[in-house]
């Protein structure tokens, strides 16, 4: 019964700023001035971390200068190695785009503005540190120095793709890189990895283990499994939580974001939080370095939260001005880490115009010549480039006789296919 | 009348629905603003109000757990599963409680929920954006399973569907969302508004089809052909092609399932194959097999085929090669003529 002496109840459904039409306007994400927070101990309590989920770390300033204790203090080949990394996985995400608009291939995700949330954590993990990603880390496998080539075939799915051609492009494995196979259901990775630490731990192991996904995508339930279980057995891990702040057309608000900070999450499981200027690659570097330094101490887990800006739409099936302010992406106030790490490097007399066009020139033709070398191998089409029979490969170790059967119809039905003219 | 494609077919049905009962509302990723990444509810929100139809957190789980809550309220929710392949989040809420809460309750908790999903391959979407789960919600008590073929249908189906008192599953073949499709990978898709089929004249208002009713889509006297969702539109090219006289039924709805249209359709032909895009073991398939054994044994002159999908995963390149096309079928109408 409604009762008429009391105030009627009403539902909040959150609602973005800014849609389609509007000019964007970010005045209200505050961003603190790089260098002053503080760094503390990696073995301290998280009781005693309270105010990191709510700070945002960052190391390089207005201008591009790197200050006060988060300042990771890298050796310049290893600032070029970061600049390289996220300049060689924009040129490769360039190409890949064109690539499925020009129908090589059905589908692919660009990372545009966020590479630095994963070619720095990369570089700041051991090699062989095992990681769990999400399907926009392929910075990761570029950082860990995986062959272009061999990602190609995996997104063309021809003749030479490891996968065998079964897997959506994007989703890759690599198991020599620590890699882990990635999945299309989000956040599945959570929880797996915390298990892999917590195995890691068990067996008495040196190695940590990490995983990234969408702040969308820690609304599923995986994600909170994953926090239970790293703050009881005191993982070795490291969440990540990539705030871009879409997830397609819904905003940070339709995953908490209105409330609280993603990072804050780390409060209510007693895990330590820190939340960082994912478009600030020093930073980045820096709180993984942390979370790392703490995990390999038997300190526990760590969720990081990389505030960024997916500045593309979700995927190649997408068209933000359907949900977005147009031109979001270079209004984003904490710019673009491939520019800022680039004027950071000038600025120390390590780098220059020159050799970062003579760079960006290399690399785009090292991700052509790739290209050229996977496309040879086949692109996506009606080519069916894998022999049949390995449909039923890799279901079991060993082929039931259900699968065999089924094989053996395959192969019948294709010479009736031949026969006919048809694929 | 107007002519619609199966996308405009339920986001009429959904706007009339909403219009007609203040209790229908609809939540899932990505429906409210932008209108779903397949845009079925494209412009409800704007029409209907943001309490009514809204965008919700990325958890399957939360989604339906939350359709449970507002059912139990008095709502008659309509969630949507972005896709069929994450629908398995929510299999607790689905299964444990939606499927059974009428039944614990003694009657006490109806659950007016219809759980719309695409389901389906053929879109190059590899083995999370093609699986045909049904089999998965057929085999649990207390849910029905509602899979259209065309637009009218689709309209049709879903306002019973959500006027209906229980729990219903709605997959849509997303395959044929734009247009029929024939099971040749390269026939360019002739989009509804274009095909010579009154499936695609759809009415503006108000209007249902029954849940539990099947369509003999083509009438014929050798064999009975049990399809439902693009299967129906593949059988009848294989039909085509085969020369068989093949009596194709579009079973439209899986649970309740109308028997009495299987069963006189097998006595008269003798012969049936029942043809789906889902995996082989344990399928909806087999179910369909079971109960034409036990109720036309002596009508039948061979043994019920099964043409399905392959028991593997929804593979991505060698997806023409998975898919259940007309050669399959046409070789299992061989196999059944020949007895
Ligand atoms: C279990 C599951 N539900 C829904 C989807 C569909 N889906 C794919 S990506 C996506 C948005 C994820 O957003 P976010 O986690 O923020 O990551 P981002 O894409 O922004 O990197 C959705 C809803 C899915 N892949 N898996």
């Amino acid at each position: 019964m409604i009762k008429k002496n009391l105030q009627p109840l009403a539902l909040h459904v959150p609602e973005p700023k800014q849609r389609p039409g509007d000019a964007p306007d970010f005045s209200d994400v505050v961003v603190p001035p790089a260098g002053k927070l503080a760094r503390p101990d990696s073995a301290t309590p998280a009781a005693d971390l309270k105010e990191y989920p709510y700070a945002l770390i960052r190391v390089l300033d207005d201008n591009a200068h790197a200050v006060g204790p988060w300042d990771p203090r890298l050796a310049p080949d290893t600032m070029r190695k970061l600049l390289k990394d996220m300049m060689l996985t924009r040129a490769f995400d360039d190409r890949m785009f064109r690539a499925q608009r020009q129908g090589k291939t059905s589908f692919y995700m660009k990372s545009l503005g966020e590479e630095a949330t994963s070619c720095a954590p990369a570089l700041a993990l051991a090699d062989d540190d095992m990681v769990f990603p999400s399907y926009r880390q392929q910075g990761i496998l570029i950082s860990r120095g995986w062959p272009i080539p061999d990602m190609m075939n995996q997104i063309f799915s021809n003749k030479a793709d490891r996968l065998k051609g079964r897997q959506l492009p994007i989703m890759y494995s690599a198991r020599a890189a620590s890699f882990f196979s990635i999945s299309g259901n989000l956040a599945t990775q959570m929880p797996q990895a915390v298990g892999w630490a917590m195995a890691s731990a068990a067996k008495g192991d040196t190695r940590i283990a990490a995983a990234w996904c969408g702040e969308g995508s820690t609304a599923e339930g995986d994600f909170h499994s994953a926090c239970m279980f790293a703050t009881v057995y005191r993982a070795p891990v490291i969440l990540n939580i990539i705030n871009n702040q879409w997830a397609i057309s819904s905003f940070a608000g339709f995953a908490g974001g209105e409330e609280t900070t993603f990072a804050a999450r780390a409060l209510g499981y007693g895990v330590a939080g820190l939340r960082v200027d994912g478009n600030d690659p020093l930073a980045v570097y820096a709180a993984t370095a942390w979370a790392a330094e703490r995990a390999r101490t038997n300190h526990g887990p760590t969720i990081i939260e990389h505030f960024t800006y997916r500045s593309e739409g979700h995927s190649t099936s997408d068209d933000p001005g359907a949900y977005r302010a147009a031109q979001a992406g270079s209004a984003w106030p904490l710019g673009d880490p491939v520019e800022r790490l680039k004027v950071h490097l000038i600025g120390l007399g390590e780098w220059n115009e020159a050799r970062h066009s003579a760079l960006a020139d290399e690399l785009m033709e090292t991700v052509k010549a790739a290209q050229k070398q996977a496309e040879a191998n086949g692109i996506l089409g009606h080519g069916l480039h894998q022999p049949l029979e390995t449909m039923f490969e890799d279901i079991f170790e060993d082929e039931p006789w259900h699968l065999r059967e089924q094989a053996a119809q395959l192969l019948e039905e294709d010479a009736v296919r031949r026969v006919e003219g048809q694929h | 009348m107007p002519r619609m494609n199966m996308i405009e077919a339920i986001n009429s049905a959904l706007n009339v629905a909403l219009a007609q009962s203040p209790d229908v509302t609809i939540l899932g990723e990505d429906v409210g603003y932008f209108g779903g990444v397949f845009r079925a509810t494209a412009g409800l929100q704007k029409r209907h109000g943001k309490t009514r139809v809204f965008d919700t957190p990325i958890t399957e789980c939360g989604i339906i757990g939350v359709a449970v809550g507002m059912a139990a309220y008095g709502l008659r929710p309509v969630p949507e599963i972005q896709f069929a392949d994450y629908i398995y989040p929510a299999l607790d809420q689905l299964v444990s409680e939606a499927a059974r809460l009428r039944y614990r309750s003694a009657g006490e908790f109806p659950m007016p929920i219809t759980v719309r999903s695409p389901f389906g391959g053929g879109i190059f979407g590899g083995q999370t954006h093609s699986q045909s789960p049904e089999g998965v919600f057929t085999h649990v008590a207390g849910l029905k399973t509602v899979i259209p073929s065309n637009p009218y249908d689709a309209k049709g189906l879903l306002l019973a569907a959500i006027a209906d008192n229980d729990p219903v599953i709605f997959f849509e073949p997303k395959r044929i969302y734009n247009g029929p499709f024939d099971g040749h990978y390269d026939t360019p898709t002739v989009p509804w508004a274009k095909v010579d089929d009154a499936t695609a004249e759809v009415p503006e208002g108000h209007y249902t089809v029954p849940l539990g009713k099947a369509r003999v889509v083509r009438e014929g006297g050798d064999v009975t052909l049990l399809a439902y969702g693009t299967m129906v539109h593949v059988a009848g090219t294989a039909v085509a092609e085969s020369g068989v006289d093949g009596e194709i039924i579009d079973l439209r709805t899986l649970i309740p399932l109308d028997i009495e249209t299987i069963k006189a359709s097998v006595k008269k032909t003798g012969r049936c194959v029942i043809v789906h895009e889902a995996t082989r073991t344990g399928g909806f398939g087999a179910e369909l097999s079971a109960l034409v054994q036990e109720r036309c044994f002596y009508h039948l002159e061979a043994p019920v085929q099964r043409v399905t999908g392959f028991d593997t995963p929804y593979p991505h390149s060698l997806e023409w090669a998975y898919f259940p096309g007309p050669v399959r079928i046409k070789r299992a109408l061989d196999a059944v003529m020949k007895d």
